[in-house]
């Protein structure tokens, strides 16, 4: 039994804007029989391109169903920008949240909105999603599908993935390069990230900025280490890139804390700060 | 709400008189079987007792019972304990529509260095035996394929299966959890080897089967441990479940007639009536060579799942083959192999009944499902007049 959410059954039990409108200035049509689901999305516009109306039909479970009826409510009397800004997590949000493995129909919601103002539009929907090689074979889903899936929702499983998008749901044999799209993206990611930490010490840090740095560094990185050695120590001034310090405990009469001063506490608060301080010992 | 229970193939109510059997095994006797003390001992004859009523069910000999704590446990022992037992054959067979507890089980052999033939069905869900014949090779340890599918409720010729095992000089097993207390069997006069049975399928509580394992057959011990089930299984009885399933057997054999009468005519008109008042409907299964309390029927351009909601709504409880349903998104292996179309798998439903239901519950049923069905397709973006047009384009894309 899924764990439904009481306005996923009240959307389910009672769906709104059912139906077809006629002569419809935008169709939006994703899913097919063979995948399980399908949604079909009317809208009908005024002249500043405002969503008057709404209709849809859907083939699919319980959740399908609520995610069609609240996209509709969600959209419906908003202009077609507005209404393209919608996610698939907005529209689980509105539902009081999906059972994880049930957040492709969400997903399904987001695309149909998608196709039905790419339609209006008169674009060919250019989704870099779409394009690209064919991973899941049961699903007809692609690696730019997958990949975007991952980054969008922070997936970090083969589960996740067949959640979102259904890939891998079906004979299983795209698992490995399922989870090859996985490692890529979150290496990309890391690398990305690596760049972005390796920049941070040109970002000028004001006076401010870096006591406080200091302050939590020694607090959180340098003391727990001292402490189990029975020493501690004291953060007693910060001028300019000089940092003063003074032992504390079992720290005072040990003959290397002149080397755990250079070697842990500078090079810590370097790391963690910027590489231009220099810490400095003083009695107090 | 009142409850329609009818997913008797997933489970069943224990019976009133099953309660009260296992009762005073909670509360007074609750010795040890194993103990020298008349307290604990008196408690083994009871075991007995229960170990005869079970055999009596199926036609078998007290000595070729063995309990275990479930229909998935009765199925490992028996494929694993006889591949134990002949470390030099290295080939199973068994078939595409089986339970996960042999279907997965195979699956995970054939990983770890087995070879499995799976044999295919086709549409009614029936086997070929002629390619049952080939597949049966010199190197073959063991034939499992089940008495009676779970989702369709169509019954295997065991009978003639076993008589192709015994010919080239295999072991059959059977998965008989969906058949037990359903139809007769009379194991003396028989060609299996194994048969696996389950308690919850048959009115006895969850958390004990039986595996039986013919005389004569060597089969390694599953459970290494205490001396309990003559060394095959170790640990101590779950005394209270096995007179449970002790006494359930005894009923079932009471009974088994009227699931041959009254459970097969409520089936029929339900399936009849249903199939009457709803627009393309299917049956998935073979007509007759099936269950008396089963059906399983798809309802095209509807999905499973919200047809299930719907019935919970009413306090109708029914399975589906529906991928939404199953937890993965993977459809029904059984509709699959049985080449079912994707449109009619996602749109099944299983009906099983039990002899607990009545025919006001079934008219209740044919009163309410064919609404939820037409409302559901009036949701549907694929109506009756598409159908023509998206069937064919459906086909041609998955082959």
């Amino acid at each position: 039994m899924w764990d439904y959410s009481e306005k996923v059954k009240e959307h389910f039990l009672h769906p709104r804007n059912v139906g077809e409108i006629e002569n419809p200035d935008a169709v939006g049509e994703v899913g097919s029989l063979a995948c399980g689901d399908a949604l079909k999305l009317m809208l009908k516009l005024d002249k500043s391109n405002r969503i008057i109306d709404v209709k849809f039909k859907t083939f699919g479970c319980g959740s399908a169903i609520a995610s069609a009826s609240a996209l509709t409510e969600m959209i419906k009397g908003k202009l077609l920008d507005e209404a393209a800004q919608i996610t698939d997590n907005d529209i689980a949000n509105y539902l009081d949240g999906l059972p994880e493995q049930k957040m492709h129909c969400s997903v399904m919601g987001r695309e149909a909105l998608e196709a039905a103002i790419a339609n209006y539009r008169g674009q060919k929907i250019i989704k870099p999603v779409d394009e690209g090689t064919i991973v899941c074979k049961c699903f007809g889903v692609t690696d730019n599908k997958i990949a975007h899936e991952v980054r969008e929702h922070k997936l970090t499983t083969i589960e996740q993935v067949t959640n979102y998008c259904k890939a891998g749901g079906g004979c299983r044999s795209c698992h490995p390069q399922i989870q090859a799209i996985i490692d890529e993206v979150w290496q990309k990611e890391k690398e990305k990230a690596m760049i972005g930490r390796a920049k941070k010490p040109i970002k000028k840090l004001t006076n401010i900025q870096k006591m406080k740095l200091i302050q939590e560094t020694v607090e959180k990185n340098i003391r727990p280490t001292l402490q189990s050695d029975g020493g501690d120590i004291e953060l007693i001034d910060v001028d300019g890139d000089r940092v003063m310090v003074s032992f504390r405990g079992s720290c005072v009469e040990c003959p290397g804390s002149k080397i755990t001063l250079k070697s842990t506490i500078e090079a810590k608060l370097r790391e963690f700060v910027t590489d231009t301080l220099i810490v400095e010992e003083v009695n107090s | 709400m009142k409850i329609v229970y009818t997913d008797n193939n997933a489970t069943t109510m224990v019976a009133p008189e099953v309660v009260e059997a296992m009762l005073p095994y909670f509360r007074e006797y609750y010795g040890n079987p194993s103990s020298m003390h008349t307290f604990g001992g008196q408690v083994a004859r009871k075991i007995d007792i229960a170990r005869q009523q079970v055999a009596d069910l199926i036609g078998a000999s007290p000595e070729e019972i063995v309990f275990t704590s479930c229909g998935t446990e009765s199925d490992n022992a028996a494929i694993t304990g006889i591949l134990r037992a002949n470390p030099h054959k290295r080939h199973i067979v068994t078939s595409r529509v089986e339970h996960p507890a042999v279907y997965n089980l195979c699956k995970y052999l054939a990983q770890n260095g087995y070879h499995v033939t799976e044999l295919g069905v086709d549409s009614a869900g029936m086997l070929n035996l002629n390619e049952l014949a080939d597949a049966v090779r010199e190197d073959t340890a063991i034939v499992s394929i089940m008495y009676a599918n779970n989702e369709t409720g169509v019954i295997f010729p065991i009978e003639e299966i076993g008589s192709i095992v015994k010919q080239k000089g295999s072991v059959l097993h059977t998965d008989a959890v969906q058949a037990v207390g359903k139809i007769p069997l009379n194991l003396s006069k028989s060609t299996i080897d194994l048969l696996t049975l389950s308690g919850h399928k048959l009115h006895a509580p969850k958390g004990v089967g039986a595996l039986f394992i013919r005389k004569g057959i060597t089969s390694s011990p599953f459970i290494i441990g205490g001396h309990q089930e003559k060394n095959r299984r170790g640990g101590t009885e779950n005394v209270p479940s096995i007179i449970g399933l002790g006494r359930a057997c005894e009923l079932a054999k009471k009974y088994i007639a009227e699931e041959q009468s009254r459970v097969k005519q409520m089936r029929d008109k339900l399936e009849s009536e249903i199939l009457k008042k709803t627009p393309d409907p299917r049956v998935n299964g073979h007509k007759t060579l099936r269950l008396p309390n089963t059906t399983n029927m798809s309802f095209e351009f509807v999905e499973g799942e919200a047809i299930l909601l719907l019935l919970n709504e009413k306090g109708i409880c029914a399975s589906s083959g529906s991928a939404c349903t199953s937890g993965s998104l993977e459809p029904s292996h059984v509709l699959r192999a049985m080449g079912v179309p994707f449109t009619a798998v996602h749109g099944s439903v299983r009906l099983s009944l039990s002899r607990y239901n009545t025919m006001e519950e079934v008219d209740y049923i044919i009163e309410h499902l064919p609404p939820i069905i037409r409302r559901l397709r009036e949701i549907s973006p694929y109506g009756r007049e598409t159908k023509l047009k998206e069937q064919p384009a459906q086909t041609s894309a998955r082959t």
